[in-house]
C-alpha cells in the first residue's frame, strides 16, 4: 500500500516528478559518460604501458633507484636461469603472456665513422624483437590502436635498431630517413667548425674498424654507439637506423634508442657474460598483477636472489597521476551533482508534503502513525531518486551509443595519428552501482528533511490546512 | 470492557468528557474554545453538536475525536482515558475505535473510491479478502457499488461524502465523528447524507456525532448537545 501510495503520488505530480527525476537523471548521465570517458583514457594509457614495458619488471636491486645512472653495473647474474624459474613457477605461468629480458644502456650517439658533426648521449634499450611483438599485440580492455606489425627488431643478429625521431633530428638523419615534421639542422655557416672540439681520432679509429667487419657497399643509414663496459672500457658498435618512433615526452624522444639485445649486451658488457639489466613479465590480465608481484617477491625471497620488482604503476609515476586526477575530478563532479540533486528533491518533497498537509492530517485522524508518514514521504523521494538515476543511466547508454556510432575521431596524448572515439560502457559495478546508489541515498536522504516535517505536523493543524 | 459497542443503553458511555477545557493561544491573545464540558455519549447513538459558528464545535469534536488535547479535563472513550496513550498508542487506538467523516470529504485524491474505503482495514491488519468483502459489503450500502473503481475527482459531493462514510464505517468502529459534513453540500444532498449516516449507524451498531449549524438537520438526532460560546446549553 506504502509503495502503491507513493507511486500514485508520484505520477500525481507528473510535471514535478519528471523535472526532478530528469535532474537525478542528468546527474547520472553526466557522471557516468564522465566515467565512461575516465574508463576510455585509463584503458587506452594503460595499453599503451602495457604494450611498451609490461606490467612487472624485475631488475637487480637498487636498480630502480640508482640503476639508470650506470645500468652496465646493475647487470642480473645468471638472468637465464632466473627467467627459466619465473617462466616455470606454476603459479605465475598461468598468468604470464610474455617473460622477455632487457638490458638498458647509456652512452653517447654519432655518426663517427662519417665524420659527423654532432653527437648525442642516449639512453638505449635491448630487446627481444619477437617477444615486443608479442607484447604490442596486448589489448585485454579492446582499447588497443590498431595493431601494425613492425618488424624492424625481429632479427636477432641484425645490428638494427630504431631510434626517437629527436635523435634523428639531432642526428641531422631526418632528411636521409625521410622522416615528416623533422627538419635537418641548418647548414653551418663554417663547416670546418663542427659543433664542439673535433672528435678524438682514437675514437674516429675504433668506429672505423667496428665498421669494417660489414660490408662495404652499405645503403643503409648507419650510427655508432659509444658506451663503456661493465669492466669500465670503451666500446663502440654499429646500428643501421631501421626507422624512427616518435616518443611521447620530448626528453626520451630526443635520447630513445631501441636495438636487438644481444647488440646492446655487446656494447655493455663486450666480450664478458652478457647480463641483462631487466626482465620483463606481461601477464594476460592486470589485475593479476599483486598476485603476480607477490609470487615473485616470495620466489626471489626464497632464492636469496638480489632482484626486486617493480610494477607499471610505479614505472610510470604519469599513469598513476592521470589516475588521481581524474579520481579528483570525477567526485569533484560527483559532489556538484550530489548537490544539485540534494536541493531539488528537497525542493520537490517540500512542495509535495505541503500541497498533501490535509491528506496527512486526515490519515494521521485515522490512525496513521508518525513513523508511518516519514516512511512514506521518504520511500517516495527514494522512488523518484531511482526512476532519475535509472533514466540517467538509460540516458548515459544511449549517449554513448550515439557518441560512438558518430564516427568521432580524436588524438589523444601520445598519439600520432587520429583514433575513433570510442566510449566504453560503464559496466564497471563500482561505477553503474556507485551512482546509481548514491543518487538514490542522496534523494532518500533529501527527502528526510521534509519528511520529518510532515510526520510531526499537529493532526488538527494539518487538518485546517486547505 | 473496552470492546463492546451494541445499542444497548444499559452499557458504560462510549465517550465521557470530565471537564475538558481548551485554550487556544495567539501570542497574547486567548481563545477559550471549549469550556469546562462534562457529557457522556451512550453507545449506538446518533448524536449531534449543534451551534453556531464559533461556538467550539470543531474543538470538541476534535478532543472527542482523540486528534486533539485538552488543556485540562479527562477524555474517555471506550472506558479508555486517551491522555495517557503516547502518541503511536494514540494512533493505534484511533485506528481501531474511532472513524471521521470530514468537512470536506479528504478522500485520498490518488485512491479509488474501493482502495480509499479499504484503507482503514488495512491500518488494522485485516486480511485482504476479507478487506475485500467488508469494502464492497459497505460500498453497496451506501449506493456505490457502480462507482468503487472511480477515483475522487471523478465523483460527486455526495458521493465522495458517502464514500467517506463508508470509509468511517467499514472498520466497525465504536464511535464515528463528523465535523459539519453537510456544510459543503446543498441542502437537498446534505439531508440525504444525513440520513445515510443515520440509517448506515442503525446498519452498524455504532455510535455516531456530528456537528452542524443547521437547525434543521436536528430533528434526526437520538441525541443533541447544543453548544455555545464553548459551554453547553440546556
Ligand atoms: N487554531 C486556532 N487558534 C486560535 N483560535 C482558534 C483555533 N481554532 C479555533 N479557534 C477559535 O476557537 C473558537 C472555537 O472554534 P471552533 O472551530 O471550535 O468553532 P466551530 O463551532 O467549529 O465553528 P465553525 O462553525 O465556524 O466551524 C473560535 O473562536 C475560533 O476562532
Ligand atoms: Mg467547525
Amino acid at each position: 500500500m506504502m509503495v502503491r501510495l507513493a507511486l500514485r503520488n508520484i505520477s500525481r505530480n507528473r510535471r514535478r516528478s519528471l523535472t526532478t527525476a530528469s535532474l537525478v537523471g542528468m546527474g547520472a548521465a553526466g557522471l557516468l559518460l564522465f566515467g565512461a570517458f575516465m574508463i576510455y583514457i585509463f584503458s587506452g594509457l594503460e595499453t599503451g604501458i602495457v604494450q611498451a614495458g609490461g606490467h612487472l619488471v624485475v631488475h637487480r636491486s637498487g636498480y630502480f633507484l640508482f640503476g639508470p645512472g650506470n645500468p652496465a653495473a646493475y647487470g642480473i647474474d645468471d638472468h637465464e636461469a632466473v627467467m627459466r624459474e619465473i617462466r616455470n613457477d606454476p603459479i605465475l605461468r598461468p598468468m604470464i603472456r610474455v617473460a622477455t629480458p632487457t638490458q638498458a644502456l647509456v652512452g653517447i650517439a654519432g655518426n663517427f665513422a662519417g665524420g659527423a658533426s654532432t653527437s648525442k648521449t642516449f639512453f638505449g634499450i635491448g630487446v627481444v624483437g619477437a617477444d615486443r611483438e608479442k607484447m604490442r599485440t596486448w589489448d585485454e580492455h579492446g582499447a588497443s590502436r590498431p595493431y601494425v606489425p613492425d618488424n624492424r627488431l625481429n632479427d636477432p643478429n641484425a645490428a638494427r635498431g630504431v631510434i626517437g625521431r629527436g635523435v634523428a633530428r639531432i642526428l641531422g638523419l631526418c632528411g636521409k630517413l625521410r622522416v615528416p615534421d623533422c627538419p635537418d639542422p641548418e647548414p653551418r655557416p663554417n663547416a670546418s667548425d663542427p659543433n664542439g672540439p673535433p672528435l678524438d681520432p682514437a675514437l674516429t679509429a675504433l668506429a672505423q674498424e667496428e665498421r669494417s667487419g660489414e660490408a662495404a657497399a652499405v645503403v643503409g643509414t648507419y650510427i655508432e654507439l659509444l658506451s663503456a663496459t661493465a669492466s669500465g672500457a670503451p666500446n663502440i658498435v654499429s646500428l643501421e637506423v631501421a626507422g624512427v618512433d616518435t616518443q611521447m615526452v620530448k626528453e626520451i624522444d630526443d635520447n630513445h634508442i631501441a636495438l636487438p639485445l644481444s647488440l646492446a649486451q655487446r656494447l655493455v658488457y663486450g666480450r664478458g657474460e652478457p647480463k641483462v639489466t631487466g626482465l620483463v613479465l606481461q601477464l594476460h590480465h592486470t589485475r593479476d598483477v599483486p598476485d603476480a608481484r607477490a609470487r615473485l617477491t616470495a620466489l626471489i625471497e626464497t632464492k636469496h636472489w638480489p632482484l626486486e620488482v617493480r610494477d607499471f604503476r610505479e614505472m610510470n609515476p604519469f599513469f598513476v597521476q592521470v589516475t588521481r586526477m581524474f579520481d579528483t575530478i570525477f567526485l569533484f563532479l560527483a559532489l556538484i551533482m550530489g548537490v544539485i540533486v540534494l536541493f531539488a528533491v528537497v525542493n520537490t518533497m517540500t512542495m509535495n508534503v505541503l500541497e498533501r498537509t490535509s491528506e496527512i492530517g486526515t490519515i494521521r485522524a485515522m490512525g496513521v502513525r508518525r513513523a508511518t508518514i516519514r516512511h512514506l514521504f521518504v520511500l517516495e523521494g527514494a522512488i523518484l531518486g531511482g526512476l532519475g538515476a535509472t533514466l540517467g543511466v538509460a540516458i548515459a547508454f544511449a549517449a554513448i551509443w550515439l557518441i560512438n556510432h558518430a564516427g568521432f575521431r580524436w588524438m589523444p596524448p601520445g598519439h600520432t595519428d587520429p583514433i575513433p572515439f570510442q566510449l566504453v560502457w560503464p559496466t564497471r559495478p563500482g561505477l553503474l552501482l556507485g551512482t546509481w546508489c548514491g543518487l538514490v541515498a542522496v534523494a532518500t536522504l533529501a527527502s528526510l528533511l521534509p519528511a520529518n516535517r510532515a510526520a510531526r505536523s499537529r493532526i488538527v493543524d494539518a487538518l485546517r490546512h486547505v | 470492557m473496552r470492546e463492546n459497542a451494541t445499542s444497548s443503553s444499559a452499557r458504560p458511555p462510549v465517550v465521557r468528557l470530565d471537564r475538558v477545557a481548551r485554550v487556544y493561544r495567539s501570542g497574547a491573545i486567548e481563545v477559550p474554545a471549549v469550556r469546562d464540558i462534562s457529557l457522556d455519549i451512550p453507545g449506538g447513538v446518533f448524536g449531534v453538536i449543534a451551534g453556531p459558528s464559533g461556538s467550539g464545535k470543531t474543538t470538541l469534536l476534535n478532543m472527542i475525536g482523540c486528534i486533539d488535547k485538552p488543556d485540562s479535563g479527562r477524555v474517555e472513550v471506550q472506558g479508555q482515558d486517551v491522555g495517557l496513550l503516547a502518541d503511536d498508542a494514540l494512533s493505534d487506538f484511533r485506528a481501531r475505535h474511532i472513524g471521521f467523516v470530514f468537512q470536506s470529504f479528504n478522500l485520498i485524491p490518488v485512491l479509488s473510491a474501493f482502495e480509499n474505503v479499504e484503507y482503514p482495514l488495512l491500518l488494522i491488519g485485516v486480511p485482504a479478502a476479507e478487506r475485500r468483502r467488508r469494502t464492497l459489503e459497505i460500498l453497496d450500502a451506501v449506493g456505490l457499488s457502480a462507482q468503487a473503481g472511480r477515483r475522487p475527482d471523478e465523483l460527486s459531493g455526495g458521493q465522495k461524502q458517502r464514500v467517506a462514510i463508508a470509509r468511517a464505517l467499514v472498520k466497525e468502529p465504536a464511535l464515528v465523528l463528523a465535523d459539519e459534513p453537510t456544510a459543503n453540500l446543498d441542502s437537498v444532498t446534505g439531508a440525504a447524507i444525513v440520513a445515510t449516516m443515520r440509517r448506515m449507524q442503525a446498519a452498524c451498531a455504532t455510535s455516531f456525532v456530528f456537528s452542524t449549524h443547521d437547525a434543521r438537520l436536528l430533528a434526526e438526532a437520538d441525541l443533541t448537545f447544543s453548544i455555545a460560546d464553548g459551554m453547553l446549553v440546556p
